[in-house]
């Protein structure tokens, strides 16, 4: 994002000078970066809203203590993450009982034949070119990742966010949303098959 | 994973794309990758997979970490002027 880049230079420039806090100019600044962040890791808008509102009022509190060791927006997106992984956590324990009783084979949406795992033929993945990296495979594919990604459930979503786009290390995720090792590889697996089938249908 | 489990990889790509995925973030044993390479050498449809599984990983990296101007991810005027509203009330109090 360039606006982003100029307020990180701006920032590192503040720096050069002393890091200064200015709420003042934080909407302007920042609540369209921070919606953003917050509306792709949580893909509900009114919450995300509330989001941004709950971090600047938070930050806002806690402004005395911004000592300037990281800039403005770094600060402002640490707040907005701690919010996020809140709502995963709270999201993801009223989840967990129901999928511990409905185990991967019995899930009547499985992919792959229950008695030898072979992809069901309706399943089988298709080429449709995304075979091959393609950084401008474009808008309109952008927004079908997106929206397939907002079809799976919360707590999927939460541990492939966590993973993919925040690059966090699999103990962190496991212990932030309390889920099992086990668990987590079983929803890294069925989170991308599901992402993929998605993917398919709706570009070709 | 059990012995048995093992066995069957050959034939089974529900634990292909398992390990396929596990693989890539994470560490699979020299045993489960021999079995894969078995596998993927027999099975077309999860090489499709494994191929695309890859590129879907950069797609959703490159789509926080080099996003282009996106106008149905910013937060509407109204909104923002009474967030803007309600920080220099805040800021007043002080």
């Amino acid at each position: 994002m360039a606006e982003l880049k100029m307020h990180i230079e701006n920032s590192q420039a503040e720096a050069n000078t002393g890091r200064t806090c200015a709420p003042q100019e934080w909407v302007n600044k920042y609540a369209d970066y921070l919606y953003g962040y917050a509306i792709i890791r949580i893909s509900d808008e009114e919450m995300a809203r509330d989001l941004v509102q709950d971090t600047f009022l938070a930050a806002l509190e806690k402004v005395e203590k911004f000592e300037g060791r990281s800039s403005e927006i770094t600060w402002l997106t640490a707040i907005l993450k701690n919010k996020i992984t809140d709502i995963y956590r709270k999201k993801s324990s009223g989840l967990l009982k129901r999928q511990e009783t409905s185990t991967e084979e019995q899930n009547p949406d499985d992919f792959f034949e229950v008695d030898d795992g072979h992809w069901k033929v309706a399943y089988q993945p298709q080429a449709f070119g995304l075979e091959t990296y393609n950084p401008l495979m474009g808008k309109e594919f952008n927004n079908i990742l997106k929206r397939c990604m907002q079809k799976l459930p919360s707590l999927w979503l939460a541990v492939f966010t966590m993973k993919h786009m925040d690059e966090e290390t699999t103990e962190a995720i496991c212990s932030k949303l309390k889920v099992t090792s086990s668990n987590y590889w079983v929803i890294i697996h069925r989170a991308k098959v599901s992402l993929r089938a998605c993917l398919q249908k709706n570009w070709i | 994973m059990e012995e048995s489990e093992l066995k069957k990889i050959q034939y089974n790509c529900k634990k292909a794309t398992f390990l396929i995925e596990k693989k890539q973030i994470g560490q699979i044993s020299v045993r489960e990758k021999l079995e894969l390479q078995i596998h993927l050498a027999g099975c077309s449809v999860c090489r499709i997979f494994e191929q695309q599984s890859k590129i879907i990983n950069r797609m959703v990296h490159d789509l926080f970490h080099e996003p282009k101007p996106n106008d149905d991810m910013k937060l509407d005027d109204k909104f923002k002027k009474e967030l803007q509203h309600l920080i220099e009330e805040k800021l007043n109090k002080h």
